[in-house]
């Protein structure tokens, strides 16, 4: 039987892999950051999860405005992280879980979701960058992925219960996956932060806090707000907090916080890594 | 909840210094953005480098965009329907970073845009 072990949410922000590809880890500016990373790699080395269903965003490498899904689902054998703009493309590829892929695909269906399919799919830095976080070096990645794209680029956004209950339906789709895979579930992006406009630079500790503080253990806390005030609070690229609330929504069992890291700011944005443990619920 | 903000002549919200990019502006900045796109390539960079304007009339940029895009002003762009990911590989060629943008953007040199930043610093960590 397959198990959903846990969660990862951090932030995914291109400065963070300029930053691995200079190994400036140990610099004192990174360092705050990269350190938060040191009970989750105790976790993977544990735990040795088998698949990864990441959450996140694309910035504009495998989506174009000119078909812009508000949700899409990997199905691909292999994805690879490319050149977007500035040069850097992680080499190393990331196996794909096919069947997986579209066992999920059936079950969000089933649940009334209309996904975008991808047998094609290049994943930008909101994949590739929490990858090189968490399988830091140069060994091919122990784990197959499933990306799950969300609209954060161009309104109207999903609301933030509509991600939270996508993140529900491929929870259920993992709960009756047939393989006996330990499975990880990611959310990139975030936390509070702005690039453009005359609000550039905005950033909401309070905000943030409210975020962190409920992941674990009350997300619908989180669905109080709709997207726009979520832009409001957290800033224009601070809705990437959806990547956070789908993939909570994915833990479907009994959740509870392990790790917790908040350093601001990392290049433009607060910074953020958690990580949840999620195990079976004992009935009585 | 939020308080309500306030709303355009069109009924639109309207959040302070926060361009939000939806229909209207996507359709109005579709030929900036798909330049923008293009520098994915790096073959792509180096032949707009060569000749910028050439290169935008290949993508047919609108006069307001071709005119920000030689000013290399930010916020032009944006009023251009401009879209900062897509911005901001134009923004690489140039060699700036999101700290450059945001001192463009506000006014603020890049030293008092990363003081703003550095205003809200803090680490906290927890372990269970």
């Amino acid at each position: 039987m397959s198990a959903v072990i846990g969660g990862l949410f951090t932030s995914h922000v291109p400065a963070i892999g300029n930053a691995i590809a200079r190994q400036l880890q140990e610099d004192p500016y990174w360092k705050p950051f990269f350190d938060g990373f040191d009970p989750v790699h105790a976790f993977l080395a544990r735990e040795k999860p088998d698949v990864a269903v990441v959450f996140y965003n694309d910035h504009g490498l495998n989506f174009f405005l000119d078909k812009m899904p508000t949700f899409a689902i990997g199905a691909a054998p292999e994805y690879r992280h490319e050149d977007e703009g500035w040069g850097i493309g992680f080499d190393r590829p990331i196996s794909g879980h096919v069947d997986l892929s579209w066992h999920i695909i059936e079950e969000v269906v089933a649940s009334e979701f209309d996904p975008v399919t991808c047998q094609s799919m290049v994943i930008d830095h909101a994949v590739a960058v929490p990858f090189e976080l968490l399988w830091p070096g140069s060994e091919p990645f122990p784990v197959k992925l499933i990306p799950i794209a969300i609209n954060t680029v161009q309104h109207p956004l999903p609301s933030p219960r509509r991600c939270f209950e996508l993140g529900r339906a491929v929870g259920r789709a993992l709960a009756t996956w047939r393989g006996d895979e330990k499975i990880m579930v990611l959310g990139t992006g975030g936390l509070s932060h702005q690039l453009e406009g005359g609000r550039a630079g905005h950033i909401n500790v309070d905000y943030d806090k409210f975020c962190l503080r409920n992941l674990a253990r009350d997300p619908e806390a989180l669905l109080q707000h709709s997207s726009l005030d979520i832009v409001e609070l957290a800033g224009s690229q601070g809705v990437e907090i959806l990547n956070w609330i789908a993939a909570r929504g994915a833990l479907t069992g009994s959740v509870r916080e392990l790790a917790s890291n908040y350093h601001v700011p990392i290049s433009n944005t607060a910074a953020a890594t958690v990580l949840l443990e999620n195990s079976a619920v004992v009935h009585a | 909840m939020l308080p309500p903000s306030a709303a355009d002549a069109n009924g639109k919200r309207v959040i302070p210094g926060t361009p939000v990019f939806d229909g209207e502006a996507a359709s109005h900045g579709y030929a900036l953005n798909a330049m923008c796109y293009s520098f994915n390539s790096a073959d792509n960079r180096v032949r707009f480098l060569a000749d910028e304007d050439a290169y935008m009339d290949s993508f047919h940029l609108t006069a307001a965009q071709r005119a920000a895009v030689r000013a290399r002003n930010v916020l032009a762009m944006l009023d251009a329907g401009g879209n900062v990911y897509y911005l901001a590989k134009l923004a690489g060629i140039f060699g700036l970073n999101v700290q450059d943008l945001g001192s463009l953007q506000t006014g603020k040199s890049v030293e008092e845009f990363k003081a703003g930043l550095m205003e809200h610093a803090i680490t906290e960590r927890s372990a269970a």
